[in-house]
């Protein structure tokens, strides 16, 4: 590993130049894969062959002279809930646990467009739905910082994949922080787009108008590159956008003179770990350092995150996983005569599905019951109205919002498993960018005493990753923060 | 006591795309079990619905055609329900906010108009279709074709404004007549291109709320639907007039015992946990849009009827006949414009034409005699060239044949003669071969006149004009008298 490059688009560049093949690069990401996995757990599924092939191909199109791709030769890591043609696709869950999907998702397509090197599928929680990577059917993922940690979740096998150093990039998914509390714990950068920036066709849905697929990466600037590749209009998602992508990695001025970060106070300052406000208090001031200017702005209605979240992801989660009915793929129960088509539904899903799952499928079916609907979900997505006013105010005085990525590091692993909504709870400060529609990214911020990861969050204008991204690699040269774990 | 039913009709019409509602594949009946199928309409994880725009034009002409509102917006939306047929565990469809509401088709009543409103036209998928029978082994499983999953379907939600079943048949057949008019729909009920569920209720005669209704499904003909609510509506009557109270329920029609029988309980009856498609952004269809479909819709039937009696002429039963389809209609008016007999052109097309269309079970598209091919053969008997009698046998000929009128007369030597000097001649030979009656005539038997017509067409094989040959005969007879 030592002697190869890190990040992406160092690898792309050497590739193209000819110092090292991306057969050697495939192989040595790979061996750290096998290295680590053990002990991190954070693979579902290693496809070392196919990579290769695929490292070795775009080997044979460099010495052909051919045109290479802006990631070729980059391994990357694909969250297992994201279908990859021909290679198992699980979303970490015992009903699809020999799911191998007929076709790509978009992203994945579009990476492996681009040159990149899929080395595997990472482990998450069980259909994204979980913010410590404990509720997934392959058990759960440490975080390589320290072991004992989660590393969050749901993306928790992507940064792990990602802070181990098994590949400079991953795709993960975030429904309501699930790629940017994952980075924030394992001390990489981890950026959601703005709903619609990103295609979710192909991406197995949680909660449909929240879920949006992202880079995980150790830099802002692969982060870019990566958006480069993935972002953009998608036909056969109808819910993406036709807006102008902009060159991502043109953003990267290093500049934020000028930037206006507005600080929601009163909310960053409630139930706050003491370690987590400390670095999350020095990272404005390094911006401001930096010549940013930062401003007071209020969100009243963002306390009210959680529960209209909950409502909202459950009610379209209890829907979107009703396909999962043992009918034509996925795990169907062993069946004696005389059983039922109801005993086959109800049976296959109880085996199939997790605990949590079912616990939200079950929230979800009652949200949207008779009688309910008005109550729960109706009122829900009236809140979430009033949200988007609040970010719109807060809007016209800064260009970007900063809190927490997460109120505390990296908890112990079992810690919270016994209390679902003290777990719900550690989602408060990423939810409402989702809720809302808005991009938003976690950057590393420093370390606690026990040299536990802390993340910084910073949430953009609709479709302004640019300035997110500016922003962040900004910060990053100014902090130079190690984003690299020795597992 | 007396009884009032109340019906209402809920109409689930295929669009003739080529494709699926939410992906490319093809829509074509008859294919082989799950040929036609993709990661969208196979329910695939992660797959997701994009809206065929050519259904909404459909959806859109059709809602037109109904007299309906175009709403500016309406929203996709999940009916959540389990099944084997439905990959996704739910249906797209629509539900608060539709794609059209408020119009309205008029029924001819023993004469009389009735107007039955439209509710509303609203857009969604279809499901497969699940096989429970036909196979080796279908006692023990049943197989699933999910070709027909995601085929677009409009729904038309009547007012309750039928009153028997006869009125609800009449609805549906107008509903069906119309939407294959418009060119949306093949009208094949057998396919399922046109299905249909009844809400029925009864009430005394005067009551003004409504009675608890029956929602009676599986109703796909249009015999079946007559049958299947007279069965229904004699049940409810039966109930209420013994004091009993009708319950709220979801019937099936079963034809092989003609009854309709319980399928589930208002109880039991599912909650569909309706909610706002997400995968979907809400259907815009702006004024212009509504304008440029508007402008594909061809005259509609009602209008169509109304002008051949104005501009033609006809009797109203005639412009009814011939508006029964755009094609029959069609033909009709490219018959008149080469005959310029309209009145000629609709007694041929009301009688001979349709008939023999049935008779052959052929298309009035495929009719083997051409709109201008039959306007020839009238003018050839407006301008007294053949007799009516004889342009029967030219019509057969035809049928048979293909040739024009004009060929198969010229060639048969079939034209009359209508010319008084050739005439003459023959009514002389025959006048002088039939002494006797000619003697007996001129004595005052009136009825021999007759045979000598007779004698006189026979020995002109049936080609003398027969005004004609009456007028020459007549005079030589009454010229010979004063001799």
């Amino acid at each position: 590993m030592s002697t190869l490059p890190h990040t992406a688009r160092a690898i792309r560049d050497a590739v193209a130049a000819g110092e090292v093949t991306a057969v050697e690069v495939c192989q040595a990401h790979l061996d750290r894969v096998v290295a680590t996995n053990p002990s991190l757990n954070a693979f579902n599924t290693v496809c070392a062959e196919r990579a290769l092939a695929a490292a070795a191909a775009v080997d044979a199109r460099r010495a052909a002279g051919d045109v290479l791709g802006p990631l070729a030769g980059v391994p990357v890591a694909i969250k297992d809930n994201l279908c990859t043609n021909g290679l198992r696709t699980t979303a970490s869950s015992k009903i699809l646990d020999t799911f191998v999907p007929p076709y790509d998702a978009t992203v994945t397509a579009r990476l492996e467009a681009a040159g990149a090197i899929v080395v595997g599928k990472t482990n998450c929680d069980e259909f994204a739905m979980g913010s410590s990577n404990e509720n997934s059917a392959f058990g759960p993922v440490k975080n390589p910082w320290a072991l004992d940690r989660t590393p969050g979740g749901s993306s928790g096998g992507s940064a792990a994949a990602v802070a181990a150093g098994c590949a400079p990039i991953a795709l993960g998914s975030d429904t309501g922080g699930s790629i940017r509390q994952p980075a924030s714990f394992c001390g990489i950068v981890g950026l959601k787009p703005t709903y619609g920036r990103v295609s979710r066709y192909g991406l197995l849905a949680f909660a449909s108008s929240l879920d949006q697929v992202g880079p995980m990466t150790r830099t802002a600037a692969d982060a870019a590159l990566t958006m480069n590749v993935i972002a953009g209009y998608d036909r056969a998602d109808a819910t993406s956008s036709a807006s102008a992508v902009p060159d991502f990695t043109a953003a990267l001025t290093g500049d934020v003179k000028g930037l206006r970060v507005g600080v929601p106070r009163a909310f960053v300052s409630n139930g706050v770990d003491a370690p987590v406000l400390e670095a999350f208090d020095r990272a404005i001031a390094t911006l401001k350092d930096a010549g940013a200017t930062v401003v007071d702005v209020e969100l009243p209605n963002a306390p009210s995150g959680i529960p209209v979240y909950y409502l909202v992801c459950t009610a379209e989660a209890s829907s979107n996983l009703a396909r999962y009915d043992a009918v034509r793929y996925g795990h169907r129960t062993t069946l004696a005569p005389g059983d039922t088509l109801q005993t086959m539904y109800e049976r296959s899903r109880d085996e199939g599905f997790g605990p949590e799952v079912k616990r939200r499928i079950m929230l979800g079916t009652y949200v949207l019951s008779a009688g309910y609907y008005d109550a729960y979900y109706l009122k829900a997505q009236q809140v979430r109205t009033l949200l988007r006013r609040d970010y719109d105010e807060a809007f016209r005085s800064v260009d970007v919002v900063a809190m927490p990525t997460s109120p505390t590091p990296p908890f112990t692993l079992g810690e919270k498993t016994d209390d679902p909504l003290q777990m719900y709870l550690t989602d408060i400060f990423t939810v409402s960018a989702n809720l809302v529609g808005l991009p938003a990214i976690s950057i590393p911020c420093g370390f606690d005493a026990h040299r536990l990861p802390i993340g910084l969050q910073l949430t953009g204008r609709m479709f302004d990753e640019a300035t997110l991204l500016r922003a962040a690699d900004a910060y990053e040269r100014a902090t130079q923060w190690p984003t690299l774990a020795s597992v | 006591m007396q009884y009032e039913t109340v019906i209402g009709l809920e109409v689930h019409a295929h669009l003739l795309t080529r494709t699926k509602i939410f992906c490319g594949c093809s829509t074509a009946f008859g294919a082989p079990p799950n040929s036609q199928v993709c990661p969208v309409c196979l329910g695939l994880p992660g797959a997701l619905p994009v809206l065929n725009r050519l259904a909404v034009d459909y959806a859109i002409k059709a809602a037109l055609a109904l007299g309906c509102e175009v709403q500016r917006e309406s929203i996709f939306a999940r009916k959540n329900y389990f099944y084997p047929d439905l990959p996704k565990g739910y249906q797209i469809s629509q539900y608060e906010q539709p794609l059209a509401l408020r119009g309205s088709i008029d029924l001819d009543v023993d004469g009389a108009v009735r107007r039955v409103g439209i509710t509303r036209v609203h857009m969604e998928e279809d499901a497969g279709k699940s096989l429970h029978e036909g196979f080796l082994d279908s006692a023990r499983r049943s197989y699933i074709d999910l070709n027909r999953s995601g085929v677009p379907l409009i729904e038309i939600v009547s007012e309750p404004d039928m009153r028997s079943a006869a009125e609800a048949a009449e609805y549906f057949s107008r509903i069906k007549a119309l939407l294959v008019w418009i060119g949306v729909n093949d009208g094949n009920m057998e396919e399922g291109s046109l299905r249909c569920d009844a809400n029925v209720s009864v009430r005394p005669v005067g009551q003004t709320t409504l009675g608890t209704k029956a929602e009676v499904k599986n109703v796909n003909s249009f015999r079946y639907l007559e049958k299947a609510l007279e069965f229904e509506i004699a049940r409810q009557i039966e109930i209420v007039s013994q004091g009993g109270r009708v319950v709220q329920e979801t019937r099936l029609w079963d034809s092989s015992t003609g009854r309709t029988q319980s399928m589930r309980s208002k109880e039991e009856a599912h909650d569909y946990r309706y909610f706002p498609e997400p995968d979907l952004p809400p259907l815009v269809v702006d004024a212009a849009r509504v304008e440029a479909v508007q402008q594909t819709l061809p005259e509609l039937p009602e209008a169509r009827r109304a002008r051949f009696v104005s501009a033609y002429g006809l009797p109203a039963y005639d412009a009814g006949v011939l508006t029964q389809s755009s094609e029959v209609a069609g033909y009709f008016e490219a018959a008149v414009a080469a005959s310029g007999n309209a009145k000629a052109a609709s007694n041929w097309i009301m009688g001979d034409v349709l008939r023999r269309t049935k008779e052959h079970d052929v298309a009035v598209s495929a009719f083997p005699i051409s709109p201008e091919s039959l306007g020839g053969l009238v003018r050839l008997i407006d301008k007294g060239t053949i007799s009516s009698a004889m342009a029967k046998d030219v019509f057969a000929q035809m049928f048979e044949s293909g040739r024009s009128a004009d060929a198969i007369v010229a060639a048969e030597g079939l034209a009359q003669i209508g010319d008084a000097g050739a005439l003459a001649s023959i009514v002389a030979e025959v006048m002088a071969a039939n002494v006797d009656a000619v003697a007996q005539y001129r004595a005052g038997k009136q009825q021999t006149f007759g045979f000598l017509v007779g004698q006189v067409m026979k020995a002109s094989k049936g080609k003398a004009n027969p005004q004609l040959a009456n007028q020459v005969l007549r005079d030589a007879l009454a010229e010979g008298a004063g001799q």
